[in-house]
């Protein structure tokens, strides 16, 4: 069926225009069939009229806005008002009785297909790419004169290339040698996974023994540009591995940055860490849905609003806990991890009954979803670029509170010679308060790019609690940098062993390689020197 | 001082033991019947809704009478999501609270910890989820799908024309006995089919298993080599950040199609549907079946939650196991009625044969050797708001294989 509508199309767009106002009835009422054979047929025939109220069709069959009335007109039910499919007149009232048409993958590729062909000569620069990019997996014999004379007119070169593959692509089964030569030559420079599979094909061998690609000059081209694109692909494959690795490192990072200042710098073991993730991550969730109640049109915005809300509503549950718990319990770690982890079920308990036991919906913002594509189908998502770009900032806001603001001098001071400190003025109990509040307000943080990537539930911390405390850990007790080379280091290793060794064998290689590394270095990467290592 | 005391006591004591005597006289009145469901830890997110279910369809039969003219009393415990003490609530509910019949447990190893309770004291569990077979026991019905009900059509679907005719399948599970057995069997299933082993990759995560960037390039790299489907025995909750990284990494369902057993409506429900739409499910039930008993079932749930003040209940959805649950409640009060006794053994020999208008569409029956109900099979696409489009059905009901053909060792072990 795509070689009928790409025949219809081309055809279509080399006659000379029909003055015909509308699309026929019949065909457009077809799409109401139940049979897809005779669906496809019907979206052929009405992308092959070329009329400019055929892409609205379409278009209103892919978004599931067309509807059927009951007296078999095809409508399109955007919004408030409906409009005739065929006519595009509107009708007045909006009848009661309609079933939405109901479409399958099968029919929605067929759409794709014919909507990027009706799309490749729109003024706008970027629905062209998008519509070449999807011929690139439909390369049909039959889309080659649309495609050409696509290609006469495009001026852009991004899209010139992706075309010119496309095309090469569909001359592979040409009857010429000399023009397959060519189109193999061609593709060798491509980086579609589909093409590789287009090409192996040609070398395979057919039921009577004979090769698909009868010619022995082609087949050793082919081989050729195989192995060109094979050598372009492994290498794009680490890069892939080495970016997967940074942004799981980045996550630990976030998780862990919190418990570095809480446990690394105060020496507190606070089992409910994973909590103030969670308490972050919901944080941001009743920001979106006050964005949605009152300002859905900055909807895409929330995250700006979250960031801060996250940090203040951890930090004072943080705040809150060292007054009322923590600080009665300091230099008693045994009491502190109970009285910790007791909190944390108590934390997950109420938010359970609070937002319910279901996980929540937090929308990754419009321009969060997609991601860069990159040659050879390797595509960096722009959540995870965003995680790792945040984990950079609030990793400098920490090493600049730290080491510019007052309140890290004393944080710094507090923590490696209590006694001292007080000596000379520093309000030590305050300095506890607040530090304890800052690391749970990093923990916030990190929960704000956790609910970007993952669930939102009530269980949430459960999950990052056990990697926080490997981080911190691993990179060395009260070590900032330390535990920044543990996180980024175990992400690209378990990124690294997973293609090998499955994701639960890696997982289980990073705990035991911890173990033993802890075994033989107590004190973690980075030691730290000074009186209150040995304290 | 003293005597103040004793008499404060004196009048307690008597009050409780009024207390006592009222509970006991209600009791005599009342059939007492167990509800075993997580309602805190990992599984309360799916679990909490069977028990609000069960609630419901319990509330809805005293309404009409009861049953042998008594009311039924739902005994509630919470095993926490802690396996075995699933077994010692089930223990609790049988031997202290007397309870007729347990509706309960969703994972498999919850249901293998309480099965020995059950086979020893001859208690009767309702089981309403899909499984992954390989089990009969008398104590016990299965109200939800053996995988010739779900896995199997589901990708005789995928290889059909309608279904995009996939050549090479991805089985990806979370790493415990569901996908382990289903994906033993869907193996053994493709090979008959004539897949070869190359074109077959199979792959587990851990449990709670978050980062699936690894993983979804290898999809990526395994669909070059033709077309791909997933298959997908993924956990819950581990479930949205697949799927984000499936949108993220621009692989679209008219692509590489995932099929997925364990997502329906109420795991869709916390999750942003966008880079979802046209992925599939299999159940035996959707929110969208056009049936009238359906849209009175979905009627009754959405009034169910906003009147008990659920969380969410402007957004409840029902889905299969709780569809399974009603059922399964409905079958015990039909068999109940037709041995007049709550007897386990009457009941038993009761339940073969009963038949209940599901919401489904379809009239269940309940097998008499196999104690599996037979049930249709839908396959959906996920729509942008969360629901399924439906693309396939089965004619009819489908009689359920717990132990299935494509095991080895598994023949002539169909009957009780």
């Amino acid at each position: 069926m795509k070689l009928l509508a790409a025949v219809m199309l081309a055809w279509a767009l080399l006659a000379p225009r029909f003055a015909a106002a509308a699309l026929d009835a019949p065909t457009v009422n077809r799409l109401a069939a139940e049979d897809t054979d005779e669906k496809i047929q019907a979206i052929a025939r009405i992308a092959e009229s070329a009329e400019p109220q055929a892409l609205a069709v379409l278009q209103a069959l892919a978004d599931d806005v067309l509807y059927v009335l009951a007296d078999g007109r095809v409508a399109i039910f955007a919004g408030e008002r409906m409009h005739d499919a065929a006519t595009g007149v509107e009708i007045t009232p909006v009848p009661e009785s309609r079933d939405a048409i109901a479409i399958n993958n099968r029919v929605r590729r067929e759409i794709n297909t014919a909507i990027a062909a009706l799309k490749l000569t729109a003024p706008e620069r970027a629905i062209r790419l998008a519509s070449a990019r999807e011929l690139q997996n439909s390369a049909e014999p039959e889309l080659l004169p649309l495609i050409k004379r696509a290609l006469e007119k495009e001026a852009d070169p991004e899209i010139r290339a992706i075309l010119a593959l496309t095309e090469a692509s569909a001359s592979l089964k040409s009857g010429d040698p000399a023009v397959r030569l060519a189109a193999v030559r061609t593709l060798a420079a491509s980086d579609n996974p589909g093409v590789k599979l287009l090409l192996s094909t040609m070398l395979e061998k057919t039921g009577d023994g004979n090769f698909n690609e009868p010619d022995a000059k082609v087949r050793d081209e082919i081989r050729a540009a195989l192995k060109e694109i094979d050598a372009r692909l492994s290498k794009l494959e680490s890069v892939g591995n080495l970016f997967y690795g940074l942004s799981l490192g980045s996550v630990l990072l976030l998780a862990a940055l919190g418990l570095a200042i809480t446990f690394g710098l105060m020496g507190i073991i606070n089992m409910a860490h994973g909590e103030l993730l969670m308490i972050g991550a919901y944080a941001t969730y009743s920001v979106q849905q006050a964005f949605k109640a009152w300002l859905p049109a900055h909807v895409d915005w929330y995250l700006a609003a979250a960031v801060p809300s996250a940090f203040l509503a951890a930090a004072a549950i943080g705040m809150v806990l060292e007054r009322s718990v923590i600080r009665w319990l300091y230099g008693r770690p045994l009491e502190t991890l109970l009285a910790t982890w007791g909190i944390s079920l108590l934390l997950i308990q109420t938010v359970r009954t609070l937002y319910g036991a279901q996980n929540v919906e937090v929308a990754n913002p419009g321009w969060m979803s997609g991601g860069i594509a990159l040659a050879g189908g390797l595509v960096l998502p722009w959540n995870r670029i965003f995680i790792i770009v945040f984990a950079a900032l609030v990793l400098a806001l920490v090493w600049l509170m730290l080491n510019r603001t007052r309140l890290g001098l004393f944080v710094r001071a507090v923590t490696q010679n209590r006694a001292m400190a007080d000596c000379l003025g520093v309000p030590t109990r305050r300095v506890d308060t607040l530090t304890f509040g800052v690391g749970s307000g990093i923990a916030g943080l990190g929960g704000v790019a956790l609910s970007q990537i993952g669930n939102v539930g009530p269980e949430l911390g459960q999950q990052y609690i056990v990697d926080s405390f490997m981080v911190v850990v691993l990179g060395g007790v009260g070590q900032l940098a330390g535990t920044i080379i543990a996180a980024i280091g175990l992400g690209e290793v378990n990124k690294f062993l997973e293609p090998y060794a499955g994701a639960v064998l890696a997982k289980i290689a990073v705990l035991v390689f911890i173990i033993l590394f802890i075994q033989k270095r107590p004190q973690g990467l980075f030691a730290l020197k000074g009186r209150s290592a040995e304290a | 001082m003293r005597r103040r005391k004793f008499l404060k006591a004196l009048t307690l004591a008597a009050s409780l033991s009024a207390i006592g005597l009222t509970v006991n006289a209600q009791a005599a009145e009342t059939i007492k019947v167990g509800i075993l469901h997580s309602l805190s830890g990992t599984m309360a997110i799916s679990e909490t809704t069977l028990k609000d279910t069960a609630l419901m369809a319990i509330e809805e039969i005293n309404a009409n009478g009861g049953v042998l003219g008594k009311k039924l009393e739902p005994v509630v415990v919470d095993p926490a999501s802690n396996w075995p003490l699933f077994a010692e609530k089930a223990r609790q509910l049988i031997t202290q609270d007397k309870v007729a019949a347990v509706f309960g447990c969703w994972t498999s190893v919850s249901r293998k910890s309480v099965l020995p309770v059950f086979k020893e004291l001859n208690g009767l569990l309702f089981y309403p989820v899909q499984y992954e077979g390989e089990e009969l026991e008398k104590n016990v019905f299965y109200t939800g799908a053996a995988p010739n009900q779900q896995a199997i059509p589901a990708v005789e679907y995928l290889m059909s024309k309608e279904g995009g005719g996939a050549k090479r399948f991805f089985l990806l599970g979370t790493d415990y006995v569901y996908p382990r057995t289903t994906n033993k069997i869907l193996r053994a299933f493709l090979k008959s089919k004539g897949v070869a082993e190359k074109d077959i990759e199979e792959v587990y995560t851990p449990f709670g298993h978050s980062d699936y960037q690894t993983i979804v390039a290898n999809i990526k790299k395994f669909a070059g080599g033709g077309k791909t489907a997933v298959i997908s025995t993924i956990n819950g909750d581990s479930n949205v950040p697949f799927y984000k990284e499936l949108g993220n990494a621009g692989l679209k369902a008219t692509e590489v199609p995932v099929v997925a057993f364990s997502v329906g409506e109420e795991e869709l429900r916390g999750v942003d549907t966008k880079p979802l739409v046209g992925h599939l499910a299999a159940w035996n039930y959707f929110q969208s079946v056009k049936a009238k008993e359906n849209d009175a079932f979905v009627k009754k749930w959405k009034e169910y939650a906003k009147k008990k003040k659920l969380p969410n209940a402007d957004k409840a959805v029902t889905n299969d196991p709780m569809e399974a649950t009603y059922v399964g409640i409905y079958m015990w009060k039909q068999a109940v009625e037709k041995a007049k006794s709550t007897d386990v053994d009457k009941v038993i020999a009761a339940m073969g044969g009963q038949t209940f208008k599901a919401p489904s569409g379809f009239t269940l029956t309940m097998d008499p050797t196999n104690h599996h109900l037979h049930k249709p099979v839908y396959i959906g696409e996920v729509k942008a708001d969360g629901q399924f489009n439906i693309v396939w059905k089965t004619k009819g009901p489908v009689r359920a294989q717990p132990w299935s053909p494509f095991i080895a060792g598994n023949e002539g072990k169909q009957k009780l």
